[in-house]
């Protein structure tokens, strides 16, 4: 970790690596899909529309998922005051953000033929609508305040106090009785879908991690580039 | 501990002396309840059933915009500067300012909601469960208020960014509020959301003085 510390060194490092992560990306989508789309069963209740499930899911993990490396970030940057730590956290957040947006809006597309409602006030969905707001606050932290580096200290507490909310999304449906489908893969005692529905499931989760991470690289890049242009700014400003 | 003690007393003189206390955040109170019934119609049996959750959104509106009074202050005339420096931690400074808070704001409104209930033609059945689950929630949201009004302090335009940053967290507290104050619920789900209430306070307690100290220091230094 104090090894990619050095901003130059993690730009040679990511620039060397990121066209493997983006054909790896493709490859996985591609792989996925084609598993998704054709080789997987129609579900003996909602038919082919079942298929939604292999771009909702993945969606809704990558959610959770990035909020935690946001706060996994700023714990980082709070204990070992790692430089690139809030660079990471911030450029996650937008990623993020996205991967929520779509995991709300596949859900609402699957649960009008599905449920017969666009919306409902269930645990899962209440809690992953909370995580929403807690990207949405997060941003606006970072857009609020414009010295970078007190912006980057309190965005650390913002997200650290926000984390509370992952286990309770992961949880809702077991602690809630929640029309949302109860856990089917991340489960004690193993994954209760069928073979031909779980592997394409976890291939798309893959070729979305991976993509995260491509988009992640690339965010991280454009950031450090953006705090280079304003040390430059700075310090032309200092020498009149 | 006396210092703390002398930080609660001394934050509680200056709300009762400057105004912009509980009597402004009563009167914003009373505005929001005046809005839902126009807003909804004099149907008497629908405002009955909406009677505790109308109560509960306009206390923790209430509560969450006199938040910025905690920290502001201070913090624009230096004595927060002072305060890091003094012998109390940091952290318990944050708690003090947020227990004067609590003391002044929020559970004077927490007392007042229910008995104000009838202006939403609350059941009287349900003014006490009310009452008990509103004490012990507020607690939880002057502490939550807290973390928000320290993160946004040296912001220039702070209100509705602590809104964004407050309310997801308020949400648990509202969820949980509400099924320990309605009156015909089993009496177990009364008392087990009110076992929980009491958990979020607490949990609350450990982490409002920890962010707020935090996020006040960046602003500081």
């Amino acid at each position: 970790m104090q090894f990619l510390a050095n901003p130059t060194r993690f730009l040679k490092i990511a620039n060397a690596v990121l066209p493997y992560v983006w054909a790896i990306t493709i490859a996985l989508f591609a792989v996925g899909l084609y598993g998704a789309l054709v080789t997987a069963p129609p579900d003996y209740q909602q038919g082919e529309t079942v298929r939604i499930m292999y771009v909702h899911v993945p969606a809704a993990w990558m959610a959770l998922f990035v909020y935690t490396v946001m706060a996994l970030a700023s714990a980082v940057a709070a204990i070992f005051r790692h430089p690139l730590a809030d660079v990471a956290a911030k450029t996650a957040a937008p990623i993020g953000a996205v991967f929520c947006f779509l995991s709300l809006a596949t859900g609402s597309l699957w649960g009008k033929p599905m449920w017969g409602a666009w919306w409902v006030w269930d645990a899962r969905l209440t809690s992953m609508f909370v995580l929403m707001l807690l990207y949405i606050g997060y941003m606006a932290i970072w857009a609020a305040i414009e010295e970078p580096h007190r912006a980057a200290m309190v965005a650390r507490v913002v997200a650290l106090v926000g984390f509370i909310n992952i286990p309770i999304v992961k949880f809702s449906v077991d602690w809630w009785n929640s029309l949302h489908q109860p856990a089917s893969v991340f489960r004690m005692g193993g994954p209760t879908i069928a073979g031909p529905m779980l592997w394409p499931l976890l291939v798309m989760g893959l070729a979305y991690t991976f993509l995260f991470l491509a988009l992640h690289l690339t965010a991280m890049r454009a950031e450090i580039a953006a705090r280079k242009i304003r040390q430059i700014q700075i310090a032309e400003i200092g020498d009149r | 501990m006396k210092l703390i003690l002398a930080l609660i007393k001394r934050d509680l003189t200056l709300s009762m002396r400057q105004g912009g206390g509980v009597g402004t955040a009563l009167g914003f109170f009373l505005t929001v309840v005046v809005l839902l019934p126009i807003g909804i119609g004099p149907d008497q049996a629908l405002l009955a059933r909406i009677a505790p959750g109308a109560l509960w959104i306009a206390l923790l509106l209430s509560v969450l915009l006199s938040a910025d009074r905690i920290f502001q202050q201070d913090y624009e005339d230096g004595s927060l500067d002072i305060m890091t420096m003094g012998p109390v931690p940091f952290e318990m400074v944050a708690l003090a300012k947020a227990v004067a808070h609590w003391l002044s704001t929020s559970l004077p409104l927490a007392i007042a909601a229910p008995i104000l209930g009838f202006l939403v033609n609350l059941e009287p059945s349900a003014i006490l469960p009310l009452a008990v689950a509103m004490v012990v929630g507020s607690i939880a949201l002057s502490l939550l208020a807290a973390i928000g009004a320290a993160v946004t302090v040296g912001l220039r335009r702070g209100g509705l960014l602590v809104s964004i940053l407050v309310l997801p967290l308020y949400v648990p507290v509202l969820i949980f509020g509400l099924s320990a104050s309605q009156p015909g619920a089993a009496p177990g789900l009364t008392t087990a959301s009110l076992l929980i209430l009491g958990a979020i306070a607490l949990v609350s307690l450990v982490v409002s003085p920890l962010a707020s100290a935090a996020a006040l220091r960046s602003y500081l230094t």
